[in-house]
Order: C-alpha cells, then sequence, then structure tokens
C-alpha cells in the first residue's frame, strides 16, 4: 500500500453517497451554461450559415442582406478575426473557413438581439459556393489515399514468423460505423468582456484550459486575458474535449466586437450536423492461432475515419493501437494505423477514445473465427488471456492480469452461465425460429494520457476561519460524479464530515494549466492534487493541535471533524476550534495542490512505453433471444463484475459502469449514423440528424434482468486511495451483447457456423445474419483461410511514421501567444 | 402577439407570447422557470417535460397559447412546503441521475405514470417513461427509484 493508495480509519471515500448535485437537479435548481440566458441582460445570440455542400468553395460571402433583416446586430466573418482563424490546435480548422469541407461546415455567424432575428439573418446571408469533389466514406478515402496525419506502427516479434507457425491462419476485413455523442444538452457558451478588456466565457466544455488557449489565439490575447468557465455539463462522453472552443471563441468574438453578452448554443440539428463524432473504422487483418487456438500472430491495418481535420484523431488512433490486444496475449503483432481524411463532421473523442475500436476489431475477429477453429468462443476468449510477466504489443508489463481471472470466474458463478447455457441449448434445440445466447467477453483497458504531460493535474484549497473549506479543481463535472468524489476525497484527507466542504465550479482562474477531463483520469489525477493540497493544509493543523495536546504532529490525527492524538485516551478538539485557533497563530490556511502520476513514459515515434499507471478489468456476460424472422433481438440478462479499486464512491461507480455499458450497446446495436453516400446535391450531409431517426438507448432496450457488482480485493496503489479510473472501460463491456447476437444468429445454421455481423448490429443486420447462417453462404462468411492470406496494406514510407504534434511538448503545441 | 393567462407552479401570469411560441420556451425565457430544459428539439427525449393540468406533455410539443386558461406545473412547482415530493426524494436516493439533465423531465413523467398507476411493475415503469431518454445512467436506477417512490407512497397511505 502506498501513501497514495492508503486510507485513513473510517474514510469518507468508500461511503455511498448521492450526487453532490442531486439535491439541485432532482428540484431544477441546477443551472447549465444555457439556463444563464435568463440572467444576462442584453445578451445577443449567435446563429450559424451552414454551406450545403460536403466540399466547395466560397466564392462570394455578401452579408449585407443579413444587416438588413430588423434585429440583425452584426454578422462575423474572418475578416473580424484579430488573432488566429482557427478553432483548434493544429491549424487546420479554420473557424470562418473558405473552402467548406462537410456538409454544414458554418461559413458565418449571425449575431441578433433575438435568436429568431439571428436565424432570418442567417438565411439572408447569401453565399455563392463552387463544388468541388468530395471523400465521404473511409473505403473513397482508402481508395483516393486521401489520409491526414501521421501514420504509426505497432509492432513486436515477427509477424510472418509467427503466422508461418500458426495452425490456423484467417484473413478478413471489418468495418464499423461511429457514434453520435447525444449529450442531452447541446453545446453552450455564453461570452462577456468584464472590465478592462478581460474575457469571461461560460462554456459547456470538458477542456477548460484549452478553450481558453483557443478563445484567446482567435482574439489575439494572452491567456491571463481570458477566463473559462464550466459550471457543469449535461452529458459530455468526450464530445465536449476539443469541439466547444470554436463556439466559445466565435462568442468571445462576437462580445469583444460588440461590447455585449454573446450567446451561442446549438440547437440538436446543428450540433448534430456540426460536431464531431466517435471515428468509424475500417480494418484488414489477418490471425493466426495454434492448435490449441492459441494467438501466435496478428497482422492488421486499421483505418480510422478521421472526418475533415485532425482534431483528436492521431491520439484516438494511438489508443485503438494500444488496445487491439484487449487482454489477449499475442506473441506476434504488427499493426498499422492510417487516419482517413472526409468530407464529415471532424471525429473525435468519444468515451474509450479509440480504445474500444482497437478492441472491437480483436474481439470480432475472436467471434468470427471460434466456429472455425471449432472452439466455444468463451474457452477461445479465456485460454488467451495474458498471465503474470507478459507484457503488451508497445512494452507495458500486464499487471494484475489475474483480476481478469476473477472477474471472470465470478461472472461465471454469479451469472449461473454453465446452468444457463445448458438450458440455452435446450431452447435452441426445440425452437426452430428463435434461438438464444450468451456471451461472455473482457475488458482490459489503461488508464491515463497517453501523452505522459497531460497527468498532472491542480487543485485550490480554502479552509475558512470558522472551519468551513471550499475546494476547487481542474476536472469539470458532467454527470460522472467526479465532484462527489473530490468532496470525499477531501473530506478524508482534512477528517471532516462531508457537509464541512462545498466545492465551487471549475475555472480557468482558479486552477490554471489543467487537462481535460477526459480518459476516464479525472478522479485519479485531480484527487491526488485536492488530497495533496488537504495534506498540507493538515500537516500545519497538526503542528497547532500537537502543541495544544502536548503529542508530537505525526501523532495527532483528523477524524470526523475532531482532532485528537493517537492514544485514545488524548483530549479532543473540535476541527473548527483548531482552525480558528490557527487563524490567530497565523498559519496558512489554504493550499495549491498539484499531483502528476509517476512512472509512465510513452515514446509515439517507436510505440512504445509504459504509457498506462495501471489497467482497469471488467467481464460481462449478456444472454439474448433473436427472432428468426425479422432479427429483432431482446436482452434478456447482463452480468457484470467490474474492477474499480477500492471504490471511492460506490453509488457513483455502479452508475458509471451500468450507464457505459448501455452506451457500448447503443454503438454496438442501434446507433446508426448515416451519411448520405450518393452523387446528389445532398451527398455528405448527415441523414440521421435527430432523435428521431437516429435510435439511442431507451428504457424498451434495458436488459430485462442486469446484475453489476464491483470486483473485490481490488486494490490499486497507484491511484488515489486505493481506487481506479471508472468512465470508460464499462464501455467495452457491451462487446458481450454483440458476441451474444452473433452467436445466436450463428444457431440458426448448422453447428460450427461463422457469421459476419455488422456494427452496429441493428435488427436489419442480425436479420442478414441469421438469413447468413441459414444459407451458410460464401463459406463461412467472409473468413479466409490459409496462409498467407490477404495481407492488409503496408505504408508506403512517404508518411510521417509518427510523432503526431498532439503529442509534442505543448510549448511546441502552443508556440502561438509565445510572446507572453 | 396574443395575451395568454397562465397558472404556472402556484403563480398567476398574464403575458403576450408570439403564437408560434413554444410552451417551454416561453417557460424558460419569459418566466425563468430553467429546470425545464430542451434536448432534442423534435419531442423524442422528453426532457422538457411538464404538468398541463396536471398530465404530462412535452413541453416543446406544445404552444404557449394551448396553455392559456391552464394550469401547468414545472419541476419547480413539485415541491411543496419546503419538502422534497416522494419522487424527486427517490431520484435523489437511488443516484437515478447523473448529468441531471433528463432528470426534471424524468421525474414529471414518473409522477405522472405513479398517478394514473400507483403500483405500477417494472414493465409498467418502463413503458411509462419510454418517452424519456437519458443518456448517462443507462435507466436501471430510474427504474429502481419509480419503484421506491411507489412504495414510499404507498407506505405513506397506509
Amino acid at each position: 500500500m502506498s501513501a497514495l493508495s492508503e486510507r485513513p480509519a473510517n474514510p469518507v471515500v468508500g461511503e455511498t453517497v448521492p450526487h453532490e448535485s442531486a439535491a439541485l437537479h432532482v428540484t431544477g435548481r441546477a443551472l447549465y451554461t444555457d439556463d444563464l440566458v435568463a440572467r444576462t441582460r442584453d445578451l445577443l445570440h449567435g446563429y450559424p450559415v451552414q454551406a450545403p455542400h460536403a466540399h466547395a468553395r466560397v466564392t462570394r460571402l455578401d452579408t449585407a442582406p443579413a444587416l438588413a433583416v430588423p434585429g440583425v446586430v452584426r454578422v462575423l466573418t474572418a475578416e473580424d478575426v484579430p488573432g488566429v482563424n482557427d478553432a483548434g490546435i493544429k491549424h487546420d480548422e479554420p473557424l470562418f473557413p473558405s473552402e467548406v469541407m462537410y456538409f454544414g461546415h458554418a461559413v458565418c455567424w449571425v449575431l441578433g438581439e433575438t435568436l429568431e432575428a439571428a436565424r432570418l439573418g442567417a438565411l439572408a446571408v447569401e453565399v455563392d459556393y463552387e463544388p468541388l469533389p468530395s471523400v465521404v466514406t473511409v473505403r473513397e478515402a482508402i481508395e483516393a489515399g486521401s489520409f491526414q496525419g501521421a501514420q504509426p506502427t505497432m509492432e513486436r516479434g515477427d509477424v510472418e514468423a509467427g503466422l508461418a507457425r500458426a495452425e490456423h491462419v484467417f484473413s478478413g476485413e471489418f468495418e464499423f460505423a461511429g457514434q453520435e455523442h447525444f449529450y442531452l444538452e447541446t453545446h453552450a457558451s455564453i461570452a462577456q468582456v468584464d472590465e478592462n478588456g478581460q474575457v469571461f466565457v461560460q462554456s459547456s466544455t470538458q477542456h477548460p484550459t484549452e478553450t481558453q488557449d483557443i478563445v484567446a489565439h482567435v482574439l489575439g490575447l494572452h491567456a491571463h486575458e481570458v477566463t473559462v468557465q464550466c459550471l457543469r455539463m449535461g452529458g459530455g462522453f468526450g464530445g465536449k474535449e476539443m469541439q466547444p472552443h470554436g463556439y466559445a471563441a466565435v462568442a468571445a468574438l462576437g462580445a469583444t466586437l460588440t461590447g455585449r453578452p454573446v450567446r451561442v448554443r446549438l440547437n440538436r440539428t446543428q450540433d448534430i450536423t456540426m460536431t464531431g463524432k466517435r471515428h468509424g473504422f475500417h480494418a484488414t487483418w489477418r490471425v493466426g492461432f495454434d492448435a490449441e487456438g492459441r494467438l501466435q500472430a496478428l497482422d492488421a491495418t486499421l483505418t480510422s475515419d478521421g472526418g475533415w481535420s485532425l482534431d483528436l484523431s492521431e491520439p484516438v488512433l494511438a489508443r485503438a493501437l494500444c488496445h487491439i490486444d484487449n487482454a489477449y496475449w499475442i506473441p506476434d503483432v504488427r499493426v498499422n494505423g492510417r487516419i482517413s481524411k472526409t468530407n464529415k463532421t471532424s471525429q473525435t473523442a468519444f468515451r474509450g477514445f479509440g480504445g474500444p475500436q482497437g478492441m472491437l476489431v480483436l474481439e470480432d475477429i475472436l467471434g468470427r473465427c471460434a466456429p472455425l477453429l471449432g472452439i466455444d468462443p468463451a474457452d477461445l476468449r479465456r485460454r488467451n488471456f495474458y498471465t503474470e510477466g507478459q507484457a503488451t504489443p508497445y512494452g507495458q508489463p500486464v499487471r494484475h492480469p489475474d483480476r481478469a481471472v476473477a472477474a471472470w470466474d465470478q461472472v461465471v458463478q454469479t451469472g449461473d452461465v454453465d446452468s444457463r447455457r445448458r438450458e440455452i441449448a435446450a431452447f435452441n434445440a426445440a425452437h426452430q425460429h428463435t434461438k438464444r445466447a450468451l456471451a461472455i467477453t473482457p475488458v482490459k483497458f489503461g488508464i491515463s494520457f497517453n501523452l505522459t504531460a497531460f497527468n498532472q493535474a491542480g487543485a485550490l484549497v480554502h479552509v475558512y476561519k470558522d472551519g468551513s473549506v471550499l475546494i476547487n479543481h481542474g476536472g469539470t463535472e458532467m454527470g460522472q460524479g467526479l465532484h462527489t468524489k473530490m468532496l470525499q476525497v477531501a473530506a478524508t484527507t482534512l477528517g471532516v464530515p462531508l457537509h464541512f466542504v462545498r466545492l465551487a465550479p471549475t475555472r480557468t482562474d482558479k486552477v490554471p494549466n489543467t487537462s481535460a477531463t477526459a480518459a476516464s483520469s479525472g478522479a485519479d489525477l485531480n484527487g491526488g492534487a485536492v488530497k495533496n493540497a488537504c495534506e498540507q493544509i493538515r500537516e500545519r493543523l497538526a503542528q497547532v493541535a500537537g502543541g495544544r495536546l502536548g503529542v508530537p504532529p505525526a501523532d495527532v490525527r483528523f477524524e470526523g471533524g475532531r482532532v485528537r492524538g493517537l492514544a485514545h485516551d488524548t483530549d479532543e478538539i473540535r476541527w473548527a476550534d483548531l482552525v480558528t485557533q490557527a487563524y490567530f497563530q497565523r498559519v496558512q490556511l489554504w493550499a495549491a495542490g498539484f499531483y502528476r502520476t509517476e512512472g509512465l513514459h510513452w515514446d509515439s515515434t517507436v510505440f512504445r512505453g509504459e504509457p498506462f499507471k495501471y489497467f482497469a478489468y471488467g467481464v460481462a456476460a449478456a444472454e439474448v433471444e433473436v427472432d428468426g424472422f425479422t432479427g429483432a433481438y431482446r436482452t434478456r440478462r447482463v452480468d457484470i463484475v467490474h474492477d474499480v479499486g477500492d471504490s471511492l464512491s460506490p453509488l457513483v461507480d455502479l452508475g458509471q459502469i451500468e450507464g457505459g455499458f448501455v452506451q457500448g450497446a447503443g454503438w454496438l446495436t442501434l446507433e446508426d449514423l448515416r451519411w448520405d453516400e450518393s452523387d446528389r446535391p445532398t451527398r455528405g450531409r448527415l441523414a440521421t440528424q435527430a432523435a428521431s431517426t437516429y435510435k439511442l438507448p431507451s428504457f424498451s432496450e434495458m436488459p430485462e434482468e442486469f446484475n453489476v457488482a464491483l470486483l473485490e480485493k481490488a486494490h490499486e496503489e497507484g491511484a488515489v486511495y486505493g481506487s481506479k479510473a471508472v468512465g470508460e472501460p464499462p464501455l467495452m463491456l457491451a462487446f458481450s451483447v454483440r458476441e451474444a447476437l452473433r452467436q445466436a444468429a450463428a444457431a440458426f445454421g448448422p453447428p460450427g457456423t461463422s457469421v459476419d455481423l455488422a456494427s452496429p448490429a441493428t435488427p436489419e443486420a442480425v436479420f442478414w445474419a441469421v438469413e447468413q447462417a441459414r444459407a451458410r453462404a460464401a463459406e463461412h462468411g467472409h473468413v479466409a483461410e490459409g496462409f498467407p492470406g490477404m495481407v492488409p496494406p503496408q505504408p508506403n514510407g512517404d508518411v510521417p511514421r509518427y510523432h503526431p504534434r498532439s503529442e509534442r511538448p505543448p510549448a511546441e503545441q502552443h508556440a502561438l501567444s509565445a510572446e507572453v | 402577439m396574443t395575451r395568454i393567462s397562465v397558472r404556472v407552479d402556484g403563480v398567476d401570469y398574464t403575458d403576450e407570447v408570439e403564437p408560434r411560441t413554444l410552451l417551454v420556451h416561453y417557460l424558460r425565457e419569459q418566466l425563468g422557470k430553467t429546470g425545464t430544459v430542451v434536448g432534442c428539439d423534435t419531442s423524442n427525449c422528453g426532457a422538457c417535460t411538464v404538468h398541463l393540468d396536471g398530465r404530462s406533455v412535452k413541453s416543446c410539443n406544445v404552444l404557449a397559447v394551448q396553455a392559456d386558461g391552464h394550469e401547468v406545473t414545472t419541476i419547480e412547482g413539485l415541491a411543496t412546503g419546503g419538502e422534497l415530493h416522494p419522487v424527486p426524494q427517490a431520484f435523489h436516493e437511488c443516484h437515478a441521475l447523473q448529468c441531471g439533465y433528463c432528470t426534471p423531465g424524468m421525474i414529471m413523467q414518473a409522477v405522472d405514470v405513479l398517478r394514473e398507476n400507483p403500483d405500477p411493475s417494472e414493465e409498467e415503469i418502463r413503458l411509462g417513461l419510454e418517452g424519456n431518454l437519458c443518456r448517462c445512467t443507462g435507466y436501471h436506477n430510474i427504474v429502481r427509484a419509480v419503484r421506491q417512490a411507489a412504495g414510499a407512497r404507498e407506505g405513506a397511505q397506509a
């Protein structure tokens, strides 16, 4: 147990407490950014002019007709930008573009006294376009050689030798869809200029510091002239990590030019047609197994659908490569990655950040190959688990692989898996038109930002004279319960009851230079920083208390708002009295805390290192029933055991696991992004641009029985109070549903049938899988058998192998306002 | 502009509205009732659910003028006498929320479901809340909360 992970007696962490804002949420008093409109005087509303082309040059932009619309105050164009006309950090995302890069791209923004005036103004702006050829699908991009960014290769051993020695070699192809975040609160920013030109932006952002950076560079200001605050978000899921910056910058630009507060809030259609999504991927692969079904080699090339700009595509791809192994040992590996450039929204972070995509490739391979090997899919997965002493393809030793085994065994036992599988076999034998299946899949997910520098955080803790505590940290709240956990950490470290501690909203002028609340790392990083700040204060108070109690400061204990010596018969001091006394002794009662994750290193040029502090594990078993006439299905039961270390907040963690699983099931089975791939004028338009056509998980898709448990004896000594990150890993537990659907579809064919299953596995996709099983078409789906098989395309050497801008030191990234 | 008179959360209002104004926009923008939020714009998500004369409606799907002469209850009007209503209480206790954005609408719908059926089965709860979307929780705790609230009401009546 480390100093970081050790818990004091009776800690507040680990207690089951409700979400810190629950009382506000259930009474409607919780404020989101756009709720501030009603409290802001003289506010102007922004509305975009969206281009109706997938790719075009803007040949004429006439804003005069808009200015004639009553209530229109100003139209913002590229000429208005005093700084850098770019919404990102890579200089490939012009905020006011002269070249339209995707259908719905905003070319300028109208400010109006009312939203309606701004809308009518936007309709009045005259834009001429010269349409250009467009690339819409990832396959088109591959054919056209339309790529962006670096093309990394992750390699270990000799993949050709591995395949050559394998008893069975299979090769195939797989393409799967992305996912719309559909946070219920759309993007929103309100900007105003305070006295002396200080720009204040309230934004629904997961990354206030980067929003601040982008606003500053668009306005040509220094970071200290811009403050960004995020009260809370109505969901983020990665969609507000990189995407809010441009909208915040438009609002800030409008505010500086008009001197009035400006609101930019996207309506749902704008949000879904303008903002980036989870990357869909294309994969070609070869895999080798020995006679017992043990993985020998994997050769794959992954191509992500990056959309029009680089955004976070490079780190997303890196994480995809780093997770293609999931929980499985593969001796010889070669995986290439590339990012296609397509005329679509700029695909971005989404819960899992490429990890789910990498893992899906291998889980799909195992699901398709198991019948060809004549091995039960569950057995195939289980026998390929990592064991102690093995390392990932990028060279990180896999610590605690036994936890995947423990979670697996627990799911099998508590989920009554063996007897249910017998029942399912009996059911299937008795039912010709309905089939059931149960699949069990593991998750191993690396925790930390791949880029080592991002693994740092700050906090600011104030203890007031009356003993009350106010904490602030660099993380943002999007529902994940981070603030709840931070309150628990502070109360634990200071040894006070939870209600002594309050938390103030995230602001860049309280804690600077923060990393995005992303990569599941919010509690690890900010918890470390809050704990550090509280420890500084506690140590100072221990000096004061030691003097009063007549014990050495090291023997002073803080617990439940009382302070006493180590021996139980010593006097006690009330926390508030001690604080007051310390104030009169002129002891500093506040502290800035800092944390950086130790022991990380990562070299993206060779794709090797130990980028992750630890791995989070989980296992899920899902049972489904498929109707052979329609492909319609239902999820009968799901059992999950998930590793969150020693939970900081069990209610919060269970909620994250349940929600993550359902969101993952949405991605893999329901949520169907359709883009117009035709040659009509609407080519490139997102066809599913509302919840009416984009199917989100609802009550009716809930598993009929849903059992979630936390893995026991799961202490993690590398993280705050022995906990583990929980935000992203549970999403991938949903692979179990997809694999169960595959197995149920295959059950319509003869034993040993391998079927392809499209992703998302909508009822229609399942229907085609059932048809494939019945026909046993194309000899086991589309998996080819034999060495050398279909060799994935290899990099041709004229692109940078790696070292993307996003992984360079921040000084290089943000050289924009370097003259500070 | 059309003049409407509406009783909202127990207070009478008379206002001029454009005939095209949606009830949700009237509540948020003219009355400052920001507890009722806009999620999807297409009446799929139910985040804007309020009660019109005691029955749940999606306020993005009702014109303000349709509320003329009627009574509207929002999440902000659910609490009486400083006591939490049993449904919000149960949502609070069961962690039936994460980001909280769907919560007001979900609670208003749940209250209406329980009004129609004070002791619903799990299946009936799922069916009754089918028109409300949550992107965070996976729904499990929401169903638990509604069951708990039903039990609490039953207990209170007994």
